[in-house]
């Protein structure tokens, strides 16, 4: 039987270490290592979703789910590198799962667009980030979540979405065109 | 021109300010959830050990809606024929009552996308991607080497998703197999946990309203009564209500489950959840317009109990004999409106309900917002284009002025009605009525007497976080209308296509029930809700008390918990210095009377009944009733019910769902998963 450590006494111990000792099944490291992160997996479920709902959805799944997930993780990748990877993931499922329910609601949607052009009004309150998100693919938002969101490096969030660096550094340069785009509309309006 | 890299920046610093903190309350429950999860995992990586030997198609016809599930990676990997997996929280929701949880006209049934299907290909040596990636070391350890194991593994995925899954959380055994249970499989992680209900109503990622992280302020107000105490027969042996044949509470109740959150008690009224479900109680013989049906049954929460079950059935007149109708649409176009579940639903709904109206019939528009305004002449509903034309151009933006709108709806309808005609309005907010008349009691007064000069009142709400259910149930009581809350198309469906002639028809008005209970027989009885519809006793003689119509087809069902004098179950002591309950040498529990006038007369008829012992044959219809009113007491907190849960109400509900053929029945057995999960936090 392994001793439990108390968490008091491993408030310094490394992400990586607590989540190897969860691995393992301490289940005072995995409580501890949840709480540290929690915060951050929230936030950056937003950034991912745009919705406070979904966020917590998200958060919740991967909470969830999370016991089982780690027993994937050997402390090959940093562990918040590891967290974001997973979050990615859970939220292309999500949206895959949603795409259905999107396609259902489309006629909303549509509506929503065409009014919202004829509204001048409604269109002058639009939310700067929100349209600049909306309009964004999905692949985009993503990095723009860990590069602006989390202030990853482009390495780092080339781990996280596991392609090269070089394409994070294009889809970067693909977000500021967009913005540029976005930005030429409304000084033309 | 702005340089590009503050516009990055610009980007980055909304979007941090954006993000909002966590909810500590879904904090603390997540981290729970993730710590039990945790704990769980850890006991069955020993315990659920299941072989990959079943015939293929077995765990894909298992398969569920969707689910939250894992894999235990040593397993999988290290084992080649068996492997351990771990089975988390499935919630399914069962594919019947998938059409009711999304909007069944426009919904599309769950396909896969081409590369979903490409992944789920058999042959493939499908090894999740995700897992993949997590798990590089593991990799380099156990290769998965062969093709004959790879397929193997997929199919226990399947499997172990419908075999391990844990107590304790949402179980249920897919009805039919669906495309979605293996998608989720072959994604292989996050599938829906509690709150996927949610997600039915949420278009994806960045909507109109979603990043601006709401917290507009909760205006919404409910109507509520405490309720109905338990009466000492002795002292009081005469209840006196009137009927509600409303649903909007049902309808508040299931948009806060699937929401993920229990609803307030305050906005629970049992006796509209019970009414919201049709039952074929029997029907009328001869020219009285409904047929009362008393039955006797066991109470399922208590042994030492009774429930005395009346169910009344409104006769259905044949659909070609209506008259004409005359609505006017009185439409909330206020800027709180503006959010897809308002307006656009509104307006889908309203399309919905043009199906079912005559040629002859007669539609007009009013709108409401800053000014009021006719934004559609009295038009027959034949000329169908032209009306939705009117409908599709409407959009939110300005103050709400409810009044001024209501006069010209008043006055509108009033024009368009002939002699003998039903003229209605049928006003759609989402609960503003901040303009014009400010005293509540004025504006009943107002619709009182439009309501006596023959023209009636429904309100429809809509939309959540400011709903007036309080203002919308006065209006709708006063207006001999029904109040219904409108969440879904599905709802919309229900209300104004599948029951639209009982909403509009009016088959009997005023209708009262009183019950005499027999003191020598009953030693207590309380009232299972309509708490908002008690009145005094001498109320019911008095045919200017106005109280609830019956809608054409309409079913009525009032239910009272009843405690035979020598019970176990007696909660009071007898008194001491009161003389015994006399009795006449009935074996009589009580005795039913109602009341009810046809509509167009002022003079009330009255039906009597005897309330015998063991009456009637207990049928689903009644049981499931009970499980309704049951589920309500639940959701209200109710003291009356012991050790009676969710779990209690959910078997009974579940047995009792007969034909269901709307699928209302099942949808409720899913929202009491949800509420017994998100009560049990």
């Amino acid at each position: 039987m392994p001793c439990v450590i108390p968490n008091v006494m491993r408030m310094k111990t490394s992400d990586e270490a607590l989540a190897v000792a969860a691995a393992g099944g301490d289940s005072s490291a995995f409580s501890l290592l949840v709480e540290r992160h929690y915060d951050r997996l929230f936030g950056f479920a937003f950034r991912l979703t745009g919705s406070r709902a979904d966020a917590e959805d998200l958060t919740q799944d991967i909470c969830a789910a999370l016991p089982v997930k780690l027993n994937g993780f050997r402390g090959a990748a940093r562990f918040t590198t590891w967290l974001y990877r997973v979050t990615v993931n859970a939220a292309h499922d999500r949206r895959r799962r949603m795409a259905s329910h999107a396609r259902a609601a489309d006629g909303w949607g549509d509506w929503e667009v065409n009014r919202r052009a004829e509204n001048n009004e409604a269109k002058q309150n639009l939310d700067w980030l929100t349209h600049t998100m909306a309009t964004l693919p999905p692949d985009l938002r993503d990095t723009v979540a860990l590069i602006l969101g989390e202030e990853l490096t482009q390495s780092d969030a080339a781990d996280v979405l596991g392609i090269s660096e070089g394409t994070v550094a294009w889809r970067m340069s693909e977000v500021k065109k967009h913005l540029r785009r976005i930005h030429e509309k409304e000084a033309q309006s | 021109m702005t340089d590009k890299f503050d516009d990055l920046d610009a980007l980055k610093a909304a979007l941090r300010a954006a993000t909002p903190a966590p909810d500590p309350a879904k904090k603390a429950a997540n981290l729970r959830v993730a710590e039990e999860n945790f704990t769980r995992a850890q006991e069955s990586t020993d315990a659920a050990r299941l072989t990959s030997d079943r015939p293929e198609t077995k765990g894909f016809m298992r398969g569920v809606m969707s689910m939250l599930k894992s894999i235990s990676m040593k397993g999988a990997l290290t084992a080649t024929t068996s492997l351990a997996a771990i089975g988390l929280i499935v919630l399914v929701v069962a594919p019947e009552n998938k059409g009711l949880l999304a909007p069944p006209a426009t919904f599309e049934p769950i396909v896969s996308t081409d590369q979903d299907t490409s992944q789920r290909t058999q042959a493939e040596p499908v090894v999740e991607q995700e897992i993949a990636a997590d798990e590089e070391d593991a990799k380099k350890e156990v290769q998965p080497s062969s093709n004959a194991n790879a397929p193997s593994q997929t199919l226990s995925l399947a499997d172990a998703t419908s075999e391990s899954a844990q107590p304790g959380i949402f179980i249920e055994e897919p009805i039919m197999a669906e495309p979605v249970a293996r998608e989720s499989a072959s994604i292989g992680g996050f599938a829906a946990a509690a709150p996927s209900a949610t997600r039915e109503r949420r278009v994806e990622g960045f909507t109109a309203d979603a990043i601006a992280p709401q917290p507009e302020e909760n205006t919404e107000a409910f109507s509520n009564e405490e309720t109905s105490p338990l009466q000492i027969t002795s002292e009081n042996p005469v209840s006196t209500f009137s009927i509600d044949v409303d649903t909007a509470s049902y309808s508040v109740v299931r948009s806060s489950l699937m929401n993920g959150y229990l609803p307030d008690p305050d906005s629970v009224r049992v006796e509209e959840m019970v009414n919201y479900f049709p039952y074929a109680y029997a029907d009328p013989e001869g020219d009285v317009p409904f047929n009362q049906t008393v039955t006797v049954l066991p109470t399922p929460w208590n042994e030492g109990t009774k429930l005395v079950h009346i169910g009344i059935q409104g006769q259905l007149p044949e659909a070609e004999e209506r008259p004409p109708l005359n609505l006017v649409f009185l439409i909330d176009t206020s800027g709180s409106m503006n959010q897809p579940d308002k307006l656009p639903l509104l307006i889908q709904s309203f399309r919905l309900m043009l199906t079912e109206l005559r040629p002859e019939d007669q539609v007009a528009i009013v709108t409401y917002a800053g000014s009021a305004g006719q934004v559609l002449e009295p038009t027959p509903a034949s000329e169908r284009a032209t009306i939705m034309e009117a409908l599709n151009n409407l959009s939110a933006g300005g103050s709400t002025a409810g009044q001024a709108g209501l006069q010209q709806a008043y006055a509108v309808a009033e024009g368009m009605s002939k002699d003998g005609e039903v003229g209605r309005v049928i006003l759609a907010t989402d609960g503003d009525f901040n303009v014009g008349i400010y005293d509540p009691d004025e504006l009943k007064t107002y619709i009182e007497d439009k309501r006596d000069s023959g023209t009636y009142l429904s309100v429809l709400g809509f939309g959540r976080g400011n709903l007036d259910d309080a203002t919308m149930q006065a209006l709708a009581q006063n207006g001999n209308g029904q109040a219904a809350y409108i969440d879904t198309l599905s709802e919309a469906q229900k209300v104004m296509v599948d029951q639209l002639s009982g909403a509009l028809f009016p088959i009997a008005n005023d209708v009262k029930i009183q019950v005499e209970f027999n003191p020598a027989q009953i030693a207590e009885y309380r009232l299972i809700g309509y708490e908002t519809r008690a009145l005094r006793r001498e109320d019911f003689n008095n045919d200017a008390v106005d109280a609830g119509e019956i809608g054409a087809g309409h079913s009525v069902t009032a239910i009272y918990e009843v405690t035979p004098v020598g019970s176990d179950a007696v909660l009071t002591d007898a008194l001491r210095y009161a003389p015994e309950p006399e009795t006449n040498g009935t074996a009589e529990l009580g005795f039913l009377k109602l009341r009810y006038k046809t509509p167009g007369e002022d003079v009330s008829h009255l039906i009597e009944t005897p309330i015998q012992q063991d009456l009637g044959i207990v049928s689903e219809d009644i049981l499931f009733a009970s499980a309704i009113a049951g589920f309500g007491q639940l959701l209200r907190n109710s003291t009356y019910l012991g050790d009676w849960t969710y779990t209690d109400a959910i078997a009974l509900a579940s047995g009792a769902r007969g034909d269901d053929s709307f699928g209302y029945r099942s949808e409720a057995v899913t929202l009491m998963r949800l509420a017994e999960t998100l009560s049990s936090k």
